[in-house]
């Protein structure tokens, strides 16, 4: 069909020989399956970090913001700079799903739902550090614009950290509702799977009963839409307003009017790194490499690439623009930036964020999983040290020279970062192991234009599909989905194909021993006339849709399950 | 009510237009597709009305631009305007440009919060909703068409059998 149509010179996005039933096997198979060893080790060590942190976090509001590092000339440190960093990381979720969907990249559907994740995790971080800093929490609600029992006393709408409030809270809670909507269908497939009772539940639950109509799809597709139309300048809102709590002030380095193009393009760059570090590790656990491939790979290297170009063209202008301005307040800040006592921290941002990025311009460099990897932290170290510079350095030389002091962390502002970085992965780990983390019904909607299997058939001149052939046998119209009876013919026909057991010659197994067939399966397999593991290991997919047929019970579930491959194994040992 | 329908599964969605589009030629009358993923143009060839989705969310978005105004005209000029670092605050209109990111960002939560709202009620969809899919399979890779059923049945099987269909169904509804 022509919608399917994509043209020869693309890379194919899904690898493999993969079909329709594949894809929900894939995405499905981290959920089903149980967590090995090392997501427990790297899990531990995440929930040992978040309770260091909740640790510091108490210590700090029982007896008071003192405990940090901050003095009376650096008055904004860690906290603002963890702020600004765990935000702008939470910008590349919507930024693929959103600003991608708008134009019509297909490759963002590998990595959408993980990157808005990543987002939603991130937001949350990132919403800590304001609410520890209000020093009484329970407080924060006076964010809000409520009637209150002061009077008028009203929030203030002119300033631009009550701006942040509304900004934050709008892009997180909009991002979770993008994100949760596209998961319904997904949650769904899972939920249709799903073999335990249990798991059938919860996922019927937050798959909020999702059917699969027309309807509901048009309706799905025109939401995904307008959500996406909306979120794009939200998401370049969001950081802009986070820029506002700078540039609106009169700090001497701070007082930039390129701060929000120049915050977006930073925050871009660093959720991308982010994304990188986590996917480049989830695609190789979760045995993704299908779906998530070297192109995605390169791709987000470009991106990377791009971003970290114009973060470091910004970094110039600022320096340009100081000198130009004949300010010499503005012009001692950045000379005091760069060749100051902070000038180490400089060094590392413009090597981290400027100088790293641009290996990316070799092919080899950029296809290179390793060097990847190693980049995307690299530049994530480089955007916390970015932060660092504009809000330290340009804080700890005030205007009054005796003053003039350096900061230095304590082990709660230490801990309570660390705490947040553990948090983080406790959320996406948790995520990993409980969320389909590809978004599969939006593959399978490319599968036929972008997936090797069918870009190979096209190439052949093949049709994309077979019409199944017309075996009146098969197609038998039943009477009513749920009738006992077993219908004899199919009953034949599949031990015509599996061949038959004479009780005479042959000795009957324990089919139990397979993994899915329980004492009744088995029961219901010797009724029907399989009695062998040489019998199951002779199924495949049309055996197993008319055995499903047959005893109409966990539908799917032999194939799942590999009866055939299981009973092969068992067959040869015995 | 008892009426039948028949329940037609297809494995592929280009077998599915095909017999979308076959099956409206000979004026039978689709009840519904369920589908595993978006198969474009399907509501088209269903003669499926477009959505208004899109239009809901515009006037939500109004509605949240107007709460935004009314909301900051009231706190910050009727009630109890201050001088905030010299920013006048006779009017709004003089005070307007720092209000400018609130009445955006309260646009894009109306807009997209209750036109999700709304796309989860008109499509029934919240928590404890069963699902009402007719076969597990509909999620994974099957499609299903049902047809409801009215004059001659045996002409409409005969021509699922020859659409391509991989089971055909009956069932009472």
């Amino acid at each position: 069909m022509a919608s399917h149509y994509e043209a020869p010179i693309r890379k194919p996005l899904v690898i493999g020989d993969k079909d329709y039933h594949d894809v929900s096997v894939d995405i499905s198979a981290p959920i089903e399956g149980r967590a090995n060893r090392q997501w427990w080790i790297v899990f531990s060590i995440a929930l040992a970090a978040l309770l260091w942190g909740i640790g510091a976090i108490i210590y700090t509001i029982s007896t008071g913001i003192g405990t940090w590092g901050l003095n009376k000339t650096v008055n904004w440190a860690w906290d603002i700079t963890n702020f600004v960093w765990w935000v702008g990381i939470g910008h590349a979720g919507t930024l693929i799903s959103a600003v991608l969907l708008l134009f019509r990249q297909k490759w963002r559907m590998a990595i959408n739902r993980s990157a808005e994740a990543m987002t939603i995790f991130s937001v949350i971080q990132a919403g800590l550090f304001p609410i520890i800093h209000m020093g009484r929490p329970w407080l924060a609600y006076w964010v809000v614009p409520i009637p209150n029992q002061f009077g008028s006393l009203w929030v203030n709408f002119n300033s631009p950290l009550l701006w942040d409030v509304f900004a934050i809270s709008t892009y997180l809670s909009v991002s979770l509702v993008f994100w949760w909507t596209g998961l319904l269908p997904d949650f769904a497939m899972i939920r249709d799977r799903a073999v335990k009772p249990f798991q059938k539940k919860i996922y019927g639950l937050v798959s909020f009963g999702w059917t699969g109509r027309a309807k509901d799809w048009q309706r799905f597709e025109e939401v995904s839409l307008v959500l996406a139309g909306l979120a794009t300048p939200l998401v370049l809102s969001v950081h802009t307003i986070v820029s506002f709590d700078f540039a609106t002030s009169v700090i001497p380095g701070w007082h930039t009017t390129i701060f929000p193009p120049y915050f977006v393009a930073g925050a871009i760059f660093s959720g991308f790194a982010m994304v990188q570090t986590l996917l480049i590790i989830m695609r190789k656990v979760c045995q993704l490499e299908a779906y998530i491939t070297v192109q995605h790979i390169e791709l987000m290297n470009i991106v990377i690439m791009v971003t970290g170009s114009i973060v470091g063209c910004a970094y110039i202008t600022e320096l340009f623009i100081a000198w130009y301005s004949g300010v010499e307040y503005e012009q001692y800040a950045f000379l005091n930036r760069a060749t100051g006592p902070y000038w180490w921290a400089y060094l590392l941002m413009m090597s981290c964020n400027v100088v790293s990025p641009q290996i990316m311009w070799f092919k080899k460099i950029r296809t290179s999983i390793v060097i990847s990897f190693i980049i995307s932290i690299v530049v994530n170290v480089g955007m916390w040290f970015e932060r660092f510079v504009i809000i330290v350095t340009s804080l700890h030389r005030d205007y009054l020279p005796s003053s003039w002091t350096m900061f230095s962390p304590t082990f709660v502002d230490i801990g309570i970062f660390i705490g947040t970085i553990g948090f983080f992965f406790v959320l996406f780990l948790l995520y990993a192991r409980t969320f389909p983390v590809i978004a599969q019904a939006e593959v399978k909607s490319i599968l036929k234009a972008s997936g090797s299997k069918y870009k190979k058939l096209r190439e052949a001149g093949k049709p994309l599909y077979q019409m199944p052939a017309i075996k009146t046998g098969k197609k038998e119209v039943k009477a009513a989905p749920k009738s006992d009876e077993k219908p004899e013919g199919k009953v034949s026909d599949l031990l015509s194909k599996l061949g038959s057991f004479d009780p005479a010659k042959d000795k009957a197994d324990d089919l139990k021993k397979v993994k899915g067939i329980g004492p009744k399966m088995e029961t219901t397999l010797n009724q029907i006339g399989i009695y062998t593991f040489a019998q199951v290991s002779k199924m495949t997919k049309t055996e197993y849709d008319l055995l499903d047929e047959i005893t109409g019970s966990f539908p799917g579930r032999a194939q799942r399950d590999d009866w055939a491959g299981q009973a092969g194994k068992l067959n040869k040992n015995s | 009510m008892a009426s039948k329908v028949i329940h037609a599964y297809y494995n592929d969605d280009d077998i599915l237009m095909q017999a979308v589009k076959k099956v409206k030629a000979t004026k039978n009358h689709i009840e519904e597709v369920y589908c595993p993923f978006p198969v474009h143009g399907l509501d088209k060839a269903m003669g499926l009305a477009p959505t208004r989705i899109a239009i809901t969310s515009f006037m939500y978005g109004v509605l949240g631009l107007i709460v935004a105004i009314v909301m900051m005209n009231y706190i910050m000029i009727e009630d109890w305007p201050q001088d905030i670092g010299g920013k006048p605050s006779f009017t709004y209109m003089e005070n307007m440009p720092a209000f400018v990111p609130i009445m955006f960002e309260m646009t894009v939560f109306f807009a997209a919060h209750l036109m999700v709202i709304t796309f989860y009620l008109r499509s029934r969809l919240w928590p404890f909703k069963k699902a009402e899919n007719p076969d597990p399979r509909t999620t994974d890779d099957h499609f299903v068409m049902e047809i409801e059923v009215y004059g001659d049945e045996k002409t409409l099987m005969e021509m699922l059998k020859q659409s391509g269909a991989v089971e055909i169904n009956k069932v009472e509804k």
